[in-house]
């Protein structure tokens, strides 16, 4: 069987996945792939503990963190809905989605 | 959860993940990330969160890669031109998520490691009894299964009802906003985007 | 409210109303300022005969502390006051004439409306603070004054000179206030306390008397006025030498004179002596200087010099002299000698101011010469103003004050002392430097176009210079109804009941007597028939002619001075303010800003890596750095 450590390094692999792909890839669509991977290993971890660490009254899993995981998905959603508009109108705009370009904030 | 199944569907994600983030493709990237989260969705099932894992499927691997493969033909991409990455970004790439993962490793290191327990499906039935009366999550547990949403749905709509109410309204006004987004853009909007 | 405030309200009104309606017409304008003069000196005169007691406001109260704005009518300053306003009407009414094609006529006149209110403010004051302010406010009216034909290079540095000079003086005076303040109490006059001897009040008292360095011209603040004649002589008359001039003696006599019978203990110490030996160095000083001076304006203004030497040297000596049946007759003489040197000093200006104004505005006393012939009525007066200050005995004013100050300048037992020695004489070059004046300007024959062309002035100029010259006989006696003198009763020595023994006024009668008739006699034996000064070129009286280059010597030390702290404020403002201060922090923060402008790229991916790198940092501090 499969212990805590080990899912929380799985977790922990995708994650840091995830950041190295946000600070290399210059399309931003793929940047933003890369976020959903991080939150989803979020996810995996709340999931984990949540089935680790069971409610000492029932001993079934907490499902406060699984409630967690359903909000962080909700939030998702919409995140992923209104930065795929934002970058839509941002290539309308600019014709261009790459990170490299969009340099308007440089000080 | 099997180990012999957590290998396999650990290696599927994190194979996904880093299929993400090599391939230049935005489509094949996509797709990975597809990969990704199905072997993370079986991860939440063998973690006893069938619902989560199914959510997981319908949302990520389904309306979210939906929407990105959608965005990806509207905006008629092609892969990255091969420009060269600076080099020390790329060092950076590699070594700031290495730190990360040795800190993780030393976190886990000097904690003490568990093991699931078995559930206790029977014994936990009695708490789901409601004045004796049996319940259907009851029912369930006393049948050997867990009823996850049935549980999950209990919490959502008593103690996380006014957070459920709040996501509601979230989801609400990200739809106004995404309209408003991508309404062609009056002049006056489109203008400073220009400059 | 009451009456009295008119005093101050009439010129201040008169300078507002010129300034602000009658610029453009100038006649109005001196009609204006005449009639206020005229008002004020027949309030004085009102005055002088009743009790008043004028109202006092609370300017600004902090804590348990009052600034008072009020002021004082006692003996001392309703005579002032008629000196004042006195010498103020004659010098407006000689400047209608004086002043008549002036092409800013009006602005002379505002300037002497607040010159007469400044003035009378200072008079008047009944507290330090109120004091300060307007002896500040006729350093002010004396800026604007001799500046007034600021077209000329040279009265408009002399303006900025007596301006900036006094600055020094009235730095002291303010801390001396201050001190006093602590010492005494309270800053009002009625209200102060005698504070015990020691250093402080030494310190106190000769702060306070720096404020009198500046504003009466002691050495070695005396530079200012010599230069100070560059204004029109009128005013010179006024400022100085009746009136502001001597503000610094009737400040400190004011000073003795609040503290009642025991006010000369202020001076009974070594700040008394130090005063009475810069009194006594300005008029030697002065007295030698002016014996080679050929600017009429100037010899008056170095003689002018001299008596105040004499009067804050009388007024250091009070402590020495001590109190004598509720008198003291040293301080006292010279506030006498101030009131008497006030009528016939202003006489003299004015007649010089006669002079200049008959000979087209030529001030060398070498190039007039024979006036005696063309200006009858002119040369009587300033012959009276010229008898006056040598202290011919028994006929004129000033040799009583002068007589009382000589007596207080020997010791109790009748000895005389260095004081008297070089008072007396000063007392011989009074009358040497004045006979040579009178002698090369109104005798012999005219050496130059302008003095041969002289002719009597107009009346209107004459009649001041005729009341002056009858005040320059009597003020020292009761006249016309009004007792002067009596109003000085703290101040008229005669009036104290104080008799020394006669073996001490046989030595200063004889003394003054002998200075006098060798002054004058010598003088007419060098001067008499000459066109040049035959002690020109004597180098002893180059040395006199040049002021003993103590200007040269001022603007040697301020240059030194000024560059040597120029070079250390360089020194701390270029590398310790500008280089470490001011460069450091801006500098700093430039750089910082530089670094923190360079994560600031703009690009996406830089600030992924950065956030990735500050959620390393902080599970690191988190996590593995607090165990």
């Amino acid at each position: 069987m499969a212990t805590l450590h080990e899912y929380l390094f799985v977790s922990g692999l995708l994650f840091a996945i995830g950041l190295a792909g946000v600070i290399v890839r210059r399309n931003i669509i793929v940047v933003f792939m890369c976020l959903e991977m991080m939150l989803s290993a979020a996810n995996l971890t709340l999931v984990a503990f949540s089935r680790f660490h069971t409610d000492p009254a029932t001993g079934l899993p907490d499902y406060n963190g699984q409630m967690m995981v359903f909000f962080v998905i909700t939030v998702a959603a919409a995140e992923v809905a209104v930065g795929l508009a934002i970058i839509v109108a941002l290539y309308r705009a600019r014709q261009t989605i790459n990170v490299e370009d969009l340099t308007t904030m440089r000080g | 959860m099997h180990s012999l199944a957590f290998y396999l569907f650990s290696a599927i994600a994190v194979a996904g993940a880093v299929c993400l983030v090599t391939f230049r493709s935005p489509v094949t990237s996509a797709m990975s990330m597809v990969v990704s989260f199905l072997g993370l969705a079986a991860l939440f099932v063998g973690l006893n969160a069938f619902f989560v894992g199914v959510i997981q499927v319908l949302v990520y691997a389904g309306a979210i890669m939906v929407l990105f493969i959608f965005i990806i033909m509207l905006l008629d991409l092609n892969s990255e031109e091969r420009s060269k990455t600076c080099p020390a970004l790329l060092v950076a790439s590699l070594l700031i998520p290495a730190l990360f993962m040795c800190q993780l490793l030393g976190v886990l290191q000097s904690t003490e490691n568990e093991s699931p327990k078995a559930l206790p499906l029977t014994t936990a039935a009695a708490h789901f009894e409601l004045d004796g009366k049996e319940t259907k999550i009851s029912q369930s547990l006393k049948g050997g299964d867990l009823p996850d949403v049935h549980l999950l749905g209990e919490k959502l709509f008593t103690r996380y009802n006014f957070p459920l109410q709040v996501v509601g309204v979230l989801l609400l006004v990200a739809t106004i906003g995404v309209v408003s987004l991508s309404k062609k853009g009056s002049d006056r909007t489109a203008k400073p985007a220009d400059q | 409210m009451n009456e009295a405030w008119f005093l101050l309200i009439f010129p201040l009104a008169s300078a507002v109303l010129i300034q602000l309606r009658f610029k453009r017409t100038p006649n109005i304008a001196a009609a204006i300022s005449v009639t206020s003069v005229l008002l004020t000196l027949l309030l004085s005169i009102i005055f002088s005969h009743t009790v008043v007691e004028p109202a006092t406001f609370n300017w600004a109260s902090i804590g348990d502390f009052n600034l008072q704005i009020g002021l004082q009518m006692d003996g001392l300053s309703k005579g002032m006051m008629l000196v004042v306003t006195g010498v103020g009407a004659l010098v407006h009414i000689f400047s209608l004439a004086y002043m008549k094609d002036d092409e800013s006529k009006a602005r002379y006149f505002c300037g002497l409306s607040i010159f007469m209110f400044s003035m009378t403010g200072i008079v008047l004051a009944n507290n330090f603070v109120m004091m300060f302010i307007f002896w500040e406010l006729v350093g002010f009216s004396s800026y604007l004054l001799i500046g007034h034909w600021y077209q000329k290079d040279s009265a408009a540095e002399a303006a900025k000179k007596a301006f900036l000079v006094n600055r020094i003086g009235d730095f002291g005076f303010l801390i001396g206030i201050l001190m006093l303040w602590t010492l005494a109490g309270s800053l009002v006059f009625d209200d102060m306390t005698l504070p015990a001897q020691g250093p402080l009040l030494t310190a106190a008292v000769l702060l306070v008397f720096c404020g009198a360095l500046g504003k009466s011209a002691q050495f070695p603040l005396h530079v200012w006025l010599p230069d100070a004649m560059e204004g029109p002589t009128p005013v010179s008359a006024l400022i100085h030498a009746a009136t502001m001039v001597a503000a610094g003696v009737y400040m400190l006599f004011r000073l003795q004179f609040s503290f009642g019978h025991e006010g000369w203990q202020l001076f009974a110490n070594n700040a008394g002596e130090i005063i009475a030996w810069v009194g006594v160095i300005t008029s030697l000083l002065a007295a030698l200087m002016a014996t080679q001076q050929d600017d009429i304006k100037k010899v008056l203004a170095y003689s002018t010099l001299s008596q105040l030497g004499y009067m804050i040297m009388a007024i250091g000596l009070a402590g020495h002299s001590g109190d004598h049946g509720g008198h003291n007759m040293a301080g006292e003489s010279g506030m006498f000698h101030l009131y008497t040197h006030a009528w016939f000093k202003a006489l003299l200006f004015l007649g010089s101011g006669a002079i200049i104004y008959a000979c087209h505005h030529e001030q060398n006393i070498w190039k007039m010469g024979g006036l005696a012939k063309r200006m009858k009525a002119t040369t009587l007066t300033f012959a009276i103003g010229t008898l006056a200050l040598m202290a011919v005995p028994y006929l004129v004013s000033g040799f009583y004050s002068k007589e009382e100050i000589l007596l207080s300048t020997l010791t109790a037992e009748g000895e005389p002392t260095p004081f008297f020695l070089i008072a007396a004489f000063v007392a011989f070059l009074t009358p040497f430097y004045m006979t040579r004046l009178f002698v090369v300007t109104f005798f012999g024959k005219a050496r130059s176009h302008g003095a041969e062309e002289a002719k009597e002035v107009n009346n209107l100029m004459l009649l001041p210079l005729l009341i002056l010259s009858i005040l320059a006989i009597a003020s020292a006696f009761r006249f016309g109804g009004i007792d002067v003198p009596a109003l000085f009763q703290a101040i008229d020595p005669r009036a104290g009941g104080h008799h020394p023994d006669s073996r001490a006024v046989g030595l200063v009668m004889g003394t003054s007597f002998a200075a006098l008739l060798g002054g004058v006699g010598l003088a007419f034996f060098l001067y008499k028939g000459r066109d040049t000064d035959p002690l020109a070129n004597n180098a002893l009286f180059k040395i006199f002619r040049n002021k003993f280059y103590l200007d040269e010597l001022y603007l040697k030390l301020v240059r030194v001075f000024q560059d040597c702290v120029a070079a250390i404020i360089h020194f701390f403002d270029e590398f310790i303010i500008n280089g470490l201060l001011v460069g450091g922090l801006s500098r700093s923060a430039a750089g910082l800003g530089n670094l923190f402008r360079r994560m600031q790229s703009g690009n996406l991916q830089v600030y992924s890596l950065l956030f990735g790198g500050g959620i390393l940092l902080v599970i690191y501090l988190t996590v593995f750095f607090t165990r």
